[in-house]
């Protein structure tokens, strides 16, 4: 399996916080990734190092071999990672379809015409195609302001996917939707991100929602990686059990 | 020479800055509002002042020492007054909206101002020249310097000093930099963030006029001061650092210190100096020499 | 190119304008033409708040577009009026696009000051310089147009007829700007420029064309104004009258083309009468106005047609 992201010693500092800490971790092609760990452990922070948004005080990061060590989040976004936010991050005045076609605009050039209109025959039916996928046509002609959370989480992915990517990271994408939205969410967000082949990896608090589809989990916890591997050793692991899941009967809680 | 002439000058021209200055930053500091109309304050001051001093002296009423506290006075009297009427009656109204749209809406104060001071004092010139020649000169290493400026230097020293020992020894101005920092958190600790907010508008306001009343002796009171004091005053707080004093402070010498070079060694240079300097450091530190970068939050 | 029914509207609208202007009064034909080339000056403003920026110093543009136009006809003895006013946009676009570079890395608040600033910088130069007039200006020599010369009665009614064609042109771009990838990439921009960057798209890039243009649209408007008005000061770049633009900007709103155009026409009429009945009342009034528009329509006059302001305020 061919490594597509790889991280080596990653540290961050902000003065004395210590947000991540020699971080080192392998993604390979294809899989799906859970990255757990409780507030302030240093998830997004990893996820903002690796899109480019912060710049690591120490270590290295490689995405398909190449470092993208100092590179924008423009230019790793147009090398093939892009990613979803904690909050979506949406254009509020303008209408689904319109926040669809900005992105489909960006991802098919680095300089816009400014003389084409940008809603174009072609554009729209991109846009569409993707509205259709996540099931969320109905919203197309709304401006964002009106659409409910959930539905804001998926265009948000789904602005994130119009792009291409080779990999997909998603910044907690059922926070802010109800318990029983999330499964439901999830699934749509795993099914269309499938038929679009792309390597994912999720932050997430819920673990049902982590354990029904990752192959594989990455725990946090204060800016280190406590566990690295398959579900059932690492939501075994003592340690993670200790400062993330809270405990050996948190995580089936739920299942009863 | 011309040197010390330059020094002296800069530096009062430079108190004369910061006294307008300081209200302006102490206010964008708390309440992050530019308050464009700041100019129309110390217009205000000047009027009040000018008008009432002529008042006085012409008529002789009584000593001359008691001329000066009445300016004084009255020019603080009338900057609590125009500062309580327009944060009560028009600003908390508008509080957490965008910071550019603050600053139209102060635009617009200053529009309605300036005439407004039209209408109550007219459209001639006011003097108010006594208190400034009653002082006299004195000789400074040759040169002739009027006992008035050098007067305002020294108020505009003790003003900062005792401002920034303010914000920074007591209680109250503790309070003021906790608002400084996060007004979220401020008011989430149990600060009054509204009751600081008319008590800094206000304060700031009573700076203005204050600034405009201690100038008044030495200009003509015309309309139009205040719009020209705005640009110069903005210049001043923006490359200090909006919101900090010790800004205001460095800011003023430095514009006051660039300018008085610009005047001695090429006058042709005098405004384009001032910006020039406020666009350099601009360039350099957007944030000004003392000011806070504000972390982005996603 | 096909037009659109809002294209063919705005035309449709520009040769009536231009008809009409044959029957009116001189003054109000000379108001109008002042009021048009403001217009555009205030289109350049729009242009910048549709990507989220609020300058406070497109008086410079307009004032180099003005100065150019002037000094052309003086030293270099350039009266044709099309020629005039190329090396008017095009020493606008040349100052812009260095001036680009440092203002694209500011918003909010430090942009407008910049821009302030820098206009503040071209009216200190001009005050002092003797050579340029200093605070009085200079008069701006007679037009003409691929040699052809208006006689003096013509000449007003020649020049709104062509005021008024470019107008309608530049609506039509303008109209097709902010239709285009780059003018909605604007829009996003304003909206949310860290999720721009994560969509490949560079806001520097977005935003430094669109200072550019902007720029060449004022600086049409300020060689339009020399040339109608026979004279240029440096008052053109004082930030009294960027604000000037800025208020206009916020009468008409920022939804359609047209607004600038309308508010700049409004404003001037009004204006007109006010000077003449309240004259020391006159920048009250616009101050009570400009709050007015800020607390009651925040989309500007616009609004009160396509019934925004309603779903403004809720």
């Amino acid at each position: 399996m061919t490594c597509i992201l790889e991280t080596q010693g990653l540290c961050k500092s902000f003065g004395a916080v210590t947000a991540a800490k020699d971080v080192n971790v392998r993604i390979h092609k294809g899989e799906v990734v859970g990255v757990i760990g409780s507030n302030g452990a240093g998830k997004t922070t990893f996820i903002n190092m690796v899109t480019g948004y912060l710049k690591p005080s120490s270590g290295e990061i490689l995405f398909n071999g190449q470092s993208i060590i100092g590179h924008t989040p423009r230019a790793i976004t147009r090398s093939g990672m892009a990613r979803s936010f904690q909050v979506a991050q949406l254009f509020p005045q303008l209408s689904v379809l319109d926040n669809l076609l900005i992105a489909v605009s960006a991802a098919q050039s680095p300089f816009p015409s400014l003389l084409a209109p940008m809603r174009n025959a072609s554009r729209i039916a991109q846009a569409d195609a993707i509205l259709a996928e996540f099931d969320i046509s109905r919203w197309r002609d709304t401006q964002v302001t009106a659409v409910p959370q959930g539905v804001r989480k998926l265009i948000d992915i789904a602005m994130a996917l119009i792009g291409d990517p080779q990999m997909l990271l998603l910044d907690e994408p059922t926070s802010g939707v109800s318990a029983e939205e999330k499964t439901a969410l999830m699934d749509t967000v795993m099914r269309v991100v499938a038929q679009h082949q792309v390597t994912v990896l999720f932050v997430e608090h819920d673990m049902d929602v982590v354990r029904r589809y990752v192959s594989r989990i990455l725990a946090f916890y204060s800016g280190e990686v406590l566990a690295d591997g398959a579900p059932e050793e690492v939501l075994a692991n003592a340690r993670v059990q200790e400062f993330v899941t809270g405990g050996p009967n948190a995580h089936t809680r739920a299942a009863q | 020479m011309s040197l010390f002439a330059v020094l002296i000058d800069g530096t009062i021209y430079a108190s004369w800055l910061f006294l307008v200055a300081a209200g302006l930053t102490v206010i964008y500091g708390v309440m992050r509002i530019l308050n464009m109309a700041h100019g129309s304050f110390y217009a205000i001051g000047a009027y009040t002042a000018a008008s009432l001093v002529g008042w006085y002296f012409n008529n002789g009423i009584g000593p001359v020492w008691v001329g000066y506290l009445m300016m004084l006075g009255c020019a603080l009297v009338a900057g609590l007054i125009v500062g309580l009427i327009i944060e009560r009656g028009l600003l908390r109204f508008m509080y957490g909206r965008d910071e550019v749209l603050m600053v139209i809406i102060t635009y617009a104060l200053l529009l309605i101002l300036e005439d407004t001071m039209k209408m109550i004092w007219g459209v001639n010139p006011y003097f108010a020249y006594q208190p400034y020649a009653e002082m006299g000169r004195s000789a400074l290493a040759g040169l002739k310097v009027s006992n008035y400026d050098l007067m305002l230097v020294g108020v505009s020293a003790v003003l900062g000093l005792g401002l920034w020992l303010w914000l920074e020894r007591t209680n109250q101005g503790k309070v003021l930099r906790a608002v400084i920092h996060d007004r979220e958190v401020a008011m989430a600790m149990g600060v009054n963030v509204r009751r600081m907010f008319t008590l800094v508008f206000v304060l700031g306001t009573m700076l203005g006029t204050l600034a405009g009343a201690l100038t008044a002796p030495a200009i003509s009171v015309v309309p139009g001061i205040g719009v020209e004091i705005i640009v110069l005053a903005f210049a001043v707080v923006v490359i200090g650092g909006m919101g900090s004093i010790e800004g205001a402070a460095v800011g003023a010498l430095l514009v006051g210190l660039s300018r008085a070079a610009a005047v001695h060694y090429a006058p042709e240079f005098e405004l384009f100096v001032i910006y020039g300097v406020m666009a350099l450091v601009l360039a350099v530190r957007p944030q000004g020499l003392f000011g806070r970068v504000l972390a982005r939050k996603i | 190119m096909r037009l659109s029914k809002t294209e063919l509207i705005l035309l449709g609208v520009a040769v009536l304008l231009a008809a009409g202007g044959v029957i009116a009064p001189q003054w109000l034909v000379f108001l109008l033409t002042m009021a048009l080339a403001k217009a555009m000056v205030v289109q350049g403003v729009v242009m910048q708040m549709r990507a989220g920026l609020v300058t406070f110093g497109q008086g410079l543009f307009f004032c180099v577009g003005g100065y150019a136009v002037g000094m052309s006809g003086h030293f270099l003895n350039i009266s044709d009026l099309v020629v005039l006013l190329l090396i008017g946009v095009g020493a606008a676009v040349l100052l812009a696009m260095v001036l680009g570079l440092l203002m694209t890395r500011y918003r909010e608040i430090f942009f407008a000051m910049l821009s302030l600033a820098f206009s503040m910088i071209l009216y200190g130069v001009l005050v002092k310089s003797s050579a340029l007039g200093s605070t009085d200006g200079f008069n701006v020599k007679a037009w003409t147009l691929f040699g052809w010369t208006p006689a003096a009665g013509q000449a007003p009614l020649a020049l709104f007829i062509i005021i008024v064609a470019c107008s309608g042109l530049l609506a039509v771009l303008l109209h097709r700007y902010s239709r285009s990838s780059a003018g909605m990439m604007c829009e996003a921009i304003r909206e949310n420029e860290v999720r721009v960057e994560y969509l490949g798209q560079s806001p520097r890039w977005v935003l430094y064309m669109n200072y550019v243009a902007a720029a060449a649209v004022s600086a049409l408007g300020g060689g339009f104004m020399a040339l109608s008005a026979g004279h240029i000061d440096p008052e053109m770049a004082y930030w009294i009258t960027s604000g000037e633009f800025v208020f206009i900007a916020l009468l008409g709103g920022t939804a359609h083309v047209a607004a600038p155009f309308i508010a700049a026409i409004l404003f001037a009429v009004v204006r007109t009468y006010a000077i003449e009945l309240v004259p020391h009342s006159w920048q009250m009034i616009l101050g009570f106005t400009l709050l007015a528009i800020i607390v009651f329509l925040p989309k500007g006059l616009w609004s009160l047609f396509t019934g925004q302001a309603r779903r403004a305020k809720a």
